[in-house]
C-alpha cells in the first residue's frame, strides 16, 4: 500500500512530461487569429511599379506565405507549396521578408514561383505588424479578410492534409 | 593611485552584455531610462530565453526600433508593450497579466507549496501515531522473552 504514493506520483509525472514533449515551445500563439488581416500597401516583388495589399485577395480565401531568399526552411516547404498552386484549390500571396529584390527574384526564377503576387517588404515592418518572429509562415485568411489560422514554420504535405486544406475548403463553403 | 588588481576586476566588469546593443540616444534621460528598462522587460521571440535588451536576433533589434520609436515619440510605456501584446501575445512578456490561462501560472507556485505542506504535516501525524500502535499476543510473547533473556544476561 505504501509504495502506492510514489508511484502514483510517478505516474503523473511521466503524464505531464509527455505531454510537455508533445509540445513545441518555439509555437508561439498568434492574437491576431480572428481579427483583421494587417493592412499594408506594398511593391511587388516582381515589378515595383504595381503593388499588393490585402484588398486585392478581399472576398476570398487565400493563403498568405511569408518568405525570404536567405530562408532555409522556405526552401524546404517550397515544393508543397508548388503543388499546391498547381493544383488550383486557393492562391497563395507571398510577402517576401526583409529580403533583396534581386535575390528574390531569383530564388523564384530558380525554384519556381507558387504565388499569385508577392508583396516585397523590405524593411520588415509590415512582418512585425503581421505578428512574424521566424519565417517561413503562413496565414489562411477567410472571404471577410479575417486571419483564421496560422502555421508557423514549413508547410509540410501532413500539416497541408490535416490542418490547412480542410480549413480552407470549410471557409471557401461559408458566404 | 587605484590598486592594480582593483583596477583589473573593474575593467573585466565594464566589458559586460551591455555592450552587445547598439546604443540609442534620446531626447531626455528619463525616455533613455524608461527604454532601458522596459527592453529588459520584453522578451524576444527568436531566442525566447533572451529579453530585448540582451538579444541581437534581428527581430529583436527591429523590435528595439520599434520601442525606441515609440518611446522617442512620448508615448508611454502602456503603448510600447500594447503595440507588442497586439501583434505577438502575451509571450514578450516575462511578466503575463493574470488571465484565466495564466491563473495557474501565478497559483502554481502556492499550491505546490501547500500540497507539500499539507503533505509533510499528514506524514508527520502519521509516525506519532505509529509509536503507539498496540502489539499483537505473539508480539507480546516475544517482547516478554526477550525481557526474560536480558534480565536473565544481567542477573548472570
Amino acid at each position: 500500500m505504501r509504495f502506492l504514493i510514489p508511484l502514483a506520483v510517478f505516474a503523473i509525472m511521466v503524464i505531464f512530461l509527455a505531454i510537455g514533449l508533445k509540445l513545441d515551445p518555439r509555437e508561439v500563439p498568434s492574437p491576431l487569429i480572428g481579427k483583421p488581416a494587417p493592412t499594408f500597401n506594398l511593391p511587388q516583388v516582381a515589378d515595383a511599379a504595381q503593388s499588393l495589399s490585402p484588398a486585392d485577395f478581399k472576398g476570398q480565401v487565400a493563403l498568405v506565405n511569408v518568405w525570404a531568399s536567405w530562408c532555409v526552411s522556405c526552401r524546404q516547404e517550397h515544393p508543397v507549396l508548388l503543388q499546391l498552386a498547381r493544383q488550383n484549390v486557393v492562391p497563395i500571396y507571398g510577402l517576401n521578408y526583409k529580403d533583396q529584390r534581386e535575390a528574390a527574384n531569383g530564388w523564384l526564377t530558380q525554384f519556381g514561383n507558387p504565388y499569385t503576387a508577392s508583396a516585397f517588404d523590405a524593411d520588415g515592418r509590415v512582418g512585425i505588424n503581421w505578428g512574424v518572429y521566424g519565417v517561413p509562415e503562413t496565414f489562411v485568411i477567410d472571404k471577410a479578410g479575417l486571419i483564421r489560422h496560422k502555421h508557423t514554420g514549413p508547410v509540410t504535405p501532413e500539416a497541408l492534409e490535416k490542418d490547412i486544406l480542410p480549413l480552407v475548403r470549410q471557409l471557401q463553403g461559408e458566404p | 593611485m587605484m590598486k592594480p588588481w582593483l583596477l583589473g576586476c573593474l575593467l573585466i566588469l565594464g566589458t559586460g552584455p551591455t555592450l552587445a546593443v547598439e546604443v540609442r540616444r534620446f531626447d531626455d534621460a528619463d525616455k533613455q531610462t524608461r527604454y532601458e528598462r522596459l527592453i529588459e522587460e520584453l522578451r524576444c521571440l527568436v531566442c525566447q530565453n533572451q529579453s530585448l535588451a540582451d538579444s541581437d536576433a534581428d527581430l529583436a533589434r527591429d523590435l528595439r526600433d520599434e520601442v525606441y520609436g515609440i518611446i522617442q515619440s512620448g508615448q508611454s510605456e502602456e503603448e510600447a508593450i500594447r503595440f507588442l501584446t497586439d501583434r505577438y501575445g502575451d509571450f514578450v512578456l516575462y511578466r503575463p497579466p493574470v488571465k484565466p490561462i495564466t491563473i495557474l501560472l501565478w497559483l502554481g507556485p502556492i499550491l505546490a507549496l501547500l500540497g507539500g505542506g499539507l503533505f509533510l504535516w499528514f506524514q508527520a501525524r502519521h509516525r506519532n501515531t505509529e509509536t503507539d500502535v498496540a502489539l499483537s499476543a505473539s508480539e507480546r510473547q516475544r517482547l516478554e522473552h526477550l525481557r526474560q533473556r536480558l534480565g536473565d544476561k544481567d542477573n548472570a
